[in-house]
């Protein structure tokens, strides 16, 4: 068995993988974190004005349906609501996870590949949700003929 | 007659001295590893007879000197002021000098190993270079601006309390090494570099401090710390450790924001 050799103390030699690469400054880490508190303290209110009105005011849990989110969002308010909603929590829950992956990955390779899947499924699921907010029609009219609900004007 | 010292006066047995010291039986194990001998660590075991009065210094002092003098650890001053016997004893990061083997279960039997995340050059012994590395990086020295003073550099009280909690610091790695962050890859600077970077940050005398935040306020710097609050509870002098990084990261933000 090949003998390690062990290096004599005070060598100055800090042992390959503990050495930082240098040249990581910006501001990134701060602002990432200083996003987190905020958008946590503001998404506390979006998310509970969000459970309320969908579940407990009015008919309650019951009342969800196709035509309660239709009726929604031709309110621009709830429209700029559920976009802020959507974009801080999507933001939120993607730079945490971002942060677990860098807390538990061991090798740069791996972490890469983690986040390169993250950061995809977010943009995929940020731009959808904002593209379904903006261009949702309650009443889609197909060939002159009037789709889904009866409340829809007749065309 | 002179009278004797109070040292040199006989003492009935028992008065005084308070007693005969209770012992009692413990089962030490120790994590050895030998790279000369085998690259796989393995558990060693020790029924030794101990007193109350006795840490588990003390037991890894028996085993070494009366039973296997090839068991390694650090240890130097043996009053806790050193900072060299920090140990995973019972999975806590403790000093063994500071720890009485009657505080803990004996009647299980009391684990000791190396700290973890710095990598065990043998037995108790692990390779402190990357931590001091982190240390040496955050510039652990008074800097100062303009002409030295011909005196000493005035403080008042207050200025001095600012950063006290902080300088207790014996850099034994108890903190750094009970970081779940650091566990993970050893790049994050670690709680003790950012404690004693809070030392001098903090202190009025010094003119470095905006120097010290740009090298915490790195990737690897005080934004990994996730206040699980492990270093906190490790700090064998009791340095709130995890205060101490908040209020660096404030220092930082209310510099930049």
């Amino acid at each position: 068995m090949a003998t390690p050799t062990i290096e004599s103390p005070r060598s100055g030699r800090v042992s390959p993988g503990y050495s930082r690469t240098p040249g990581s400054r910006g501001n990134f880490e701060m602002v990432a974190w200083l996003f987190m508190r905020l958008s946590g303290a503001i998404l506390v209110v979006l998310i509970f004005v969000h459970l309320y009105v969908n579940l407990v005011a009015g008919d309650g849990i019951s009342g969800i349906d196709f035509g309660f989110v239709a009726g929604k969002w031709a309110d621009p308010v709830w429209q700029i609501w559920d976009l802020t909603l959507l974009w801080l929590s999507m933001l939120h829950g993607t730079n945490g996870i971002r942060v677990i992956i860098n807390d538990y990955a061991e090798k740069n390779s791996t972490r890469m590949w983690l986040k390169g899947v993250l950061y995809t499924s977010t943009v995929v699921i940020v731009v959808l949700g904002t593209l379904v907010i903006f261009t949702f029609d309650p009443c889609p009219v197909i060939d002159g003929v009037a789709h889904v609900a009866d409340y829809c004007p007749a065309p | 007659m002179e009278k004797e010292p109070a040292s040199k006066v006989e003492l009935a047995p028992g008065v005084g001295g308070g007693g005969e010291i209770p012992t009692f039986d413990i089962t030490l194990k120790v994590r050895r590893y030998n790279p000369e001998v085998s690259d796989e660590a393995h558990w060693d075991e020790w029924q030794l007879t101990m007193y109350g009065t006795d840490r588990v210094l003390d037991a890894l002092h028996k085993v070494k000197w009366e039973h296997d003098g090839s068991v390694s650890f650090r240890r130097s001053c043996a009053h806790g002021v050193c900072g060299s016997d920090a140990m995973r004893i019972n999975g806590r990061n403790r000093l063994a000098c500071k720890t009485l083997l009657k505080d803990l279960d004996t009647s299980k039997p009391i684990l000791v190993e190396p700290i973890k995340g710095l990598p065990v050059e043998k037995d108790l012994i692990v390779d402190m270079e990357p931590f001091f590395q982190s240390y040496r990086e955050i510039m652990p020295f008074l800097v100062s601006k303009g002409h030295e003073p011909t005196k000493e550099r005035l403080q008042s009280a207050e200025e001095r309390d600012r950063y006290d909690d902080t300088t207790k610091c014996i850099l034994c790695a108890a903190c750094t090494s009970s970081c779940p962050v650091f566990w993970t890859d050893g790049q994050y600077f670690g709680p003790a570099a950012i404690v004693n970077a809070h030392r001098f940050i903090f202190d009025s005398r010094d003119d470095a401090g905006d120097m010290r935040l740009e090298i915490l306020n790195d990737k690897e710097g005080v934004w990994r710390c996730r206040t699980t609050f492990n270093c906190s509870e490790a700090c064998p002098r009791g340095i709130q450790v995890t205060k101490a990084i908040s209020e660096v990261k404030q220092a930082i933000l209310t510099r930049k924001v």
